[in-house]
């Protein structure tokens, strides 16, 4: 896969379906951060010293190819543009802290992106897996196996009591970041969603929105949850927390949509289907529009309400409606918000025709 | 159904809750479910953000300690030159070394943010001692060229020799430690 196509590709094969509880959980993404013994961390590193994180950094890939067994795309954030920054953000390759600087900034992303390596970020390597689906299992295995490699060559700060030394004590230990993104519309609209967000911060997890401004509204329905400790737990004992809360949430998240089909099945089919119209007619779509409105359509897709369109559609849309996706696929930064408000429509009319009609009944 | 909460009006919304007490459902009306969600939206965005957690964590330690606050000032990394101030302030730490000199001050802290001080999880596979035979022979070998340089051959030669020990005794190291103890 060629690199213009990191950029320019809305897929990513761990948003596809048919994963583990793949009706509501869409990926499953085990982070590492580690750092090497005695260079300044990131945040307190001079240039030269950046500079060596990533040499030594580089000087491993080649092997690192090898041993994931596939060639790794090479992204120097002072070379890309400020919006193929910016898309590697929304295709959840990179951190937004990971462009407040950009001198020897560097991501290493697998060809099949299920793999990112962020090179000084907040720590000297951030180790990213992720899959599809409910599966936290094989990307710890991978991360680790990752991990193995680059213990094997450079020198990691570890030390016997505080484990992993990072440069957030939030994140020493283990220095495992353990997520679960969740679709919860049945949650969200029969307004048990707070609940859940209580509990699970009690169960010492974080959850929150992936997108909208975090605390005033959720957009999509797409949630985020993930360990808050990293210290003092095995990677097992954490994964194994994390995983029995998302099946908990699973099958609240059912039985919330079965009381929706229960109480409310003609409001309910309605609004799929008028969702569903809005996004195959529309001229004019915000991001916040399409969010919500692909949450319900994906919500009639995985209910049976609609069989016009697969499953498919929603990554691709996902990723094709994004600001930033759409002004860098035409090349232009400075676009009104009319323009790119109309490009967006564009993109989903296509992306719901190209998904549609074949194998299901004409309409 | 009536609403479980007012008993008067039609039940539409199914409210699933889990407490203390285990789970609770309910079935509410409309006007009383969306009075559950303001406030619990109320309460959401009283919520603090994990870093305000931090910073309250942070400057409580400060505080409780404040009775031997000429300690601290005097605390600072010889690697890379932070204070336990500068740490206070930005909630993050500046090196590995950091870790060791502050090791005192972090301990009662990461008990309170992680409930535990004490790694139980991975460990490198690579043991430290050879780690620190080879980053040692490193620090020689860059001796010895700067030695060459300045033509101070009975230097480079003495440097040489410690090279030639340490890597036979990494050799050693490297070879028993198949057996896997550690
Ligand atoms: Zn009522
Ligand atoms: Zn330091």
């Amino acid at each position: 896969m060629a690199i213009g196509d990191l950029f320019s590709s809305t897929d990513l094969p761990w948003l596809n379906i048919g994963g583990r509880e793949g009706d509501v959980v869409l990926s499953s993404r085990i982070r590492l951060a580690r750092n090497f013994r005695g260079i300044p961390f990131p945040n307190r590193a001079d240039f030269n010293q950046l500079a060596k994180v990533q040499e030594m950094a580089a000087s491993i890939m080649p092997e690192m190819e090898l041993a994931v067994r596939q060639p790794f795309d090479v992204v120097d954030m002072d070379k890309a543009t400020s919006l193929e920054r910016k898309v590697l953000v929304e295709k959840s390759l990179a951190t937004w802290n990971f462009l407040k600087n950009t001198q020897h900034r560097v991501a290493f992303i697998s060809e099949s992106r299920h793999v990112s390596i962020m090179v000084n970020e907040e720590d000297h390597l951030r180790i990213q897996c992720t899959v599809n689906g409910l599966d936290l299992d094989a990307p710890l295995a991978l991360a680790s196996g990752i991990d193995d490699l680059v213990e094997s060559r450079l020198d990691v700060a570890f030390d016997e009591k505080m484990g992993y030394l990072t440069s957030c004590p939030t994140n020493l230990g283990t220095g495992l970041r353990a997520s679960v993104l969740l679709h919860l519309p049945g949650l969200v609209y029969t307004r048990n969603i707070n609940n859940i967000i209580n509990i699970s911060q009690q169960l010492g997890l974080s959850i929150r929105a992936s997108y909208g401004e975090d605390d005033k509204e959720w957009q999509g329905n797409i949630f985020q949850i993930s360990n808050q400790l990293t210290l003092g737990f095995s990677e097992e004992e954490i994964i194994g927390n994390l995983k029995s809360a998302v099946k908990e949430i699973v099958s609240h998240e059912r039985r919330a949509r079965k009381a929706l089909e229960l109480y409310r099945k003609d409001q309910l089919e309605d609004s799929v289907w008028r969702a569903y119209g809005v996004l195959c007619h529309a001229r004019i779509l915000s991001e916040k529009e399409v969010l919500d409105l692909l949450s319900k359509v994906r919500l009639g897709i995985d209910m049976g309400f609609i069989d016009e369109v697969g499953a498919q559609c929603f990554s691709e849309i996902l990723i094709g409606s994004r600001t930033s996706y759409l002004q860098n696929l035409a090349g232009n930064e400075n676009m009104s918000g009319n323009e790119v408000d109309r490009m967006r429509a564009n993109v989903v009319r296509k992306a719901l025709s190209e998904h549609g009609a074949a194998g299901s009944r004409a309409s | 159904m009536v609403c479980d909460e007012c008993g008067k009006n039609e039940a539409h919304i199914h409210i699933m809750q889990i407490g203390p007490d285990g789970r609770i459902e309910k079935n509410l009306c409309e006007e009383c479910a969306s009075g559950y969600g303001t406030t619990m939206f109320t309460s959401r965005e009283k919520s603090m953000s994990v870093n305000d957690f931090l910073k309250g964590v942070f400057s409580s330690a400060a505080e409780g300690e404040e009775s031997a606050p000429a300690r601290h000032h005097e605390l600072v990394c010889p690697n890379c030159g932070m204070s336990y101030q500068d740490f206070q302030q930005t909630g993050k730490i500046g090196c590995s070394v950091c870790y060791d000199t502050f090791r005192q001050q972090l301990e009662p802290l990461l008990r309170r943010v992680h409930g535990s001080s004490v790694h139980s999880g991975k460990i490198p596979h690579r043991s430290g001692g050879a780690l620190e035979l080879k980053h040692e022979s490193e620090v020689l070998r860059r001796k010895l060229q700067e030695a060459v340089r300045q033509e101070e051959y009975e230097k480079a030669a003495e440097y040489r020799d410690r090279i030639r020990t340490l890597e036979k005794k990494l050799d050693q190291q490297e070879g028993g430690e198949a057996d896997g103890d550690r």
